[in-house]
């Protein structure tokens, strides 16, 4: 049976991360023209309403391990390691995120399973399952094919669709699993601690988006002041967050928010991968940074290549005068 | 306590990177360089080592790569690494992430560190898989995207962000932990560390010195192919303009902000 393992991650309170129910979405289909079916993993405390739920998605079964903590990879894998020897599922697929990293390189380890990750598309030929992969910062797509079973497959953030296609409710599986030695080994003391106040970028026209390029905390103010003259909100990439330069609620990318606005002007910002997932679909996007080969003018609409701490405050001294004039 | 850190040869962010076309691999001629990811690695076991804390009697650097990746390991050491490992074999050439990490797996073993260090990712690959592949096959808790390492005599207390926000774990050591790059700020290394590095103990093996078949590793212990290399759907390329002359600039800006209607 060519069957689809999805991992689901949740917060802890019943919601379900998007891109893993895009993961389901999208396993869901594949499956179907395998020729096999999509099942859902889910641990920690979620209730039976958990079928209706991720059958929505088209999930045939949801399995439910209740004793092992959601946040951590190492007893997920015992998990999924267990469901694919038992079940014998062909694939195990995930959305993007940083648990779906460690939980899938957790099972190639202990199944001997092929890898591919940052997917952006799964194709399904001849009975098998193709996983397309931008490499060398998005310079070459590779066609990856995968050498026995299971394969794994780690999608990129948003890559996968969420679609509403599933015709009913998914049964629920209780499984009980024993974990490894060393899956005990690591304990969350805290999950999910927002740093820092919390702040509405989602839904802006415009965002100013602040990276390392700022230099330091203090000049925030510089995004700050531009993005209140022209009426929007600032953004940060993890850098600057991880650095306690600037809230975590006002982080875009793979662990933080995904944007559309209206304008993303990108100040000091490299547009590594992981960022750019998550404003990529801005309309418009403008971006200055003082290194010509810096990613984000390979994806920018207009790209200034200068010193933001030059242009910035002329630009907000502009915009100013053009908007009381 | 012994930690080891996993280093690797990747080319220099100033090489324009590309895939063979017959191989389907990474072209690797041209400049190389230590994988800056993994520099957030030494750094830390040196932090560790001068915190204090816990006495550290060793850092070991490892690598797996071919014979020009000694100067990766002469430059970790020239940061602070005592001493390093390296496997080197014709036979690992072309191992996907499932070969790579049984075999470093397999070096690390040989060695039986209380803490395995790591970058966030390699320069090259972007895998950001090897640590959690190397820590399953040693039987070690692991994590990885640390951003903060507070030690105690057997155990990790450590910091790092996911999907929902900033987590706080637990992990009992021997232990394996990728580091993100914004845990420290690597130091540059003295001329006298530099020229020092060459003289200390490097130790090359091959995959049988650490109990590897060759069909486990390189292509044949891969479990990927790569089918094909297709350029990127095309996007048209936005306009770059250099800033010269700063206020022209900016009126260049204010014309195409004015032109989309995002000036309100
Ligand atoms: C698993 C994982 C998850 C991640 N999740 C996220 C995420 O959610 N969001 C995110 O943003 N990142 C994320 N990252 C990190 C990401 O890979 C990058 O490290 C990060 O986005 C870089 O932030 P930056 O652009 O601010 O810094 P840098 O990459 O350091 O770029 C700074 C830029 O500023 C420019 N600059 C410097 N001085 C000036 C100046 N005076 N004027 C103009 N330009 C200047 C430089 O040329 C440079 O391009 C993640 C990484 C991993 C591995
Ligand atoms: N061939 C290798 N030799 C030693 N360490 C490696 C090798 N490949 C990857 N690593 C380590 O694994 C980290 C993550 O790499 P990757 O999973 O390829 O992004 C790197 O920062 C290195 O520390």
């Amino acid at each position: 049976m060519s069957g689809i393992l999805v991992y689901a991650l949740h917060d802890g309170e019943g919601n379900f991360n998007k891109n893993s129910l895009g993961a389901i979405s999208e396993a869901a289909k594949l499956a179907g023209e395998l020729g096999g079916e999509a099942a859902a993993v889910v641990v920690g405390k979620v209730g039976d309403d958990v079928g209706g739920e991720l059958g929505r998605y088209g999930a045939a079964k949801v399995f439910r391990a209740a004793d092992v903590e959601e946040g951590l990879a190492q007893p997920i894998v015992d998990v999924m390691a267990k469901l694919i020897g038992e079940h014998g599922y062909s694939y195990a697929l995930f959305g993007g995120g940083l648990l779906g990293f460690e939980i899938g390189a957790g099972l190639t380890a202990r199944l001997a399973g092929g890898v591919t990750m940052e997917v952006t598309e799964v194709q399904a030929r001849e009975g098998k399952l193709v996983a397309l992969r931008p490499v060398l910062g998005d310079s070459a797509i590779a066609d990856v094919a995968y050498v026995g079973e299971p394969g794994i497959i780690i999608g990129r953030l948003n890559a996968f669709d969420i679609s509403e296609s599933g015709s009913g409710e998914a049964e629920v599986v209780d499984v009980d699993v024993e974990l490894s030695e060393w899956s005990t080994k690591a304990k969350m003391v805290t999950r999910g601690e927002a740093r820092g106040e919390d702040i509405n970028i989602e839904d802006a026209d415009i965002l100013v988006g602040g990276g390392r390029g700022l230099g330091e905390k203090d000049n925030f103010k510089l995004a700050e002041e531009l993005a209140e003259a022209m009426g929007g909100a600032v953004a940060a990439t993890r850098a600057v967050v991880d650095a306690g330069w600037y809230p975590y609620a006002a982080q875009i990318g793979q662990t933080g928010k995904t944007v559309a606005p209206k304008l993303y002007l990108a100040a000091g910002i490299s547009g590594a991968i992981q960022h750019k997932v998550g404003m990529q679909n801005s309309e418009n996007i403008l971006a200055i940074n003082k290194d010509p080969n810096a990613p984000i003018f390979e994806f920018c609409d207009l790209g200034v290549v200068g010193d933001l701490h030059k242009i910035v405050p002329k630009l907000t001294e502009a915009i100013r005068a053009k908007k009381s004039g | 306590m012994k930690i080891c850190c996993l280093v690797k040869e990747v080319p220099d962010a100033a090489v324009t990177k590309r895939i063979d076309p017959e191989t389907k691999r990474l072209d690797r001629s041209g400049e190389k360089n230590l994988n800056p990811f993994d520099t957030h690695g030494i750094e830390a076991a040196m932090q560790i080592r001068e915190g204090g804390e816990v006495e550290v009697d060793e850092i070991v650097a490892v690598t797996m790569g071919p014979s020009s990746a000694v100067r990766a390991l002469h430059k970790a050491v020239a940061l602070g690494a005592d001493r390093s490992v390296h496997l080197s074999d014709d036979a690992l050439e072309g191992s996907d992430v499932c070969a790579t990490g049984l075999a470093l797996a397999k070096l690390l073993s040989s060695e039986s560190p209380d803490l395995v260090l790591l970058g966030q990712q390699s320069d090259d690959g972007e895998c950001y898989t090897i640590g959690a592949v190397v820590a399953d096959h040693l039987k070690m808790p692991s994590l990885t995207q640390v951003i903060k390492i507070d030690v105690a005599s057997d155990a990790l207390t450590c910091e790092r962000q996911a999907e929902y926000g900033y987590d706080t774990v637990e992990v009992q050591m021997p232990a394996v932990i990728s580091v993100g790059d914004a845990i420290n700020e690597p130091r540059y290394p003295s001329l006298k560390a530099i020229m020092g590095a060459k003289k200390k103990a490097l130790d090359t093996k091959a995959i049988g010195d650490v109990g590897l078949e060759a069909d486990q590793v390189g292509e044949a212990g891969s479990k990927t192919q790569v089918l094909g290399m297709n350029p990127p759907p095309a996007k048209q390329g936005g306009e770059v303009i250099e800033d010269e002359d700063t206020t022209e600039t900016v009126e260049k800006i204010i014309a195409w902000l004015d032109e989309r209607k995002l000036i309100r």
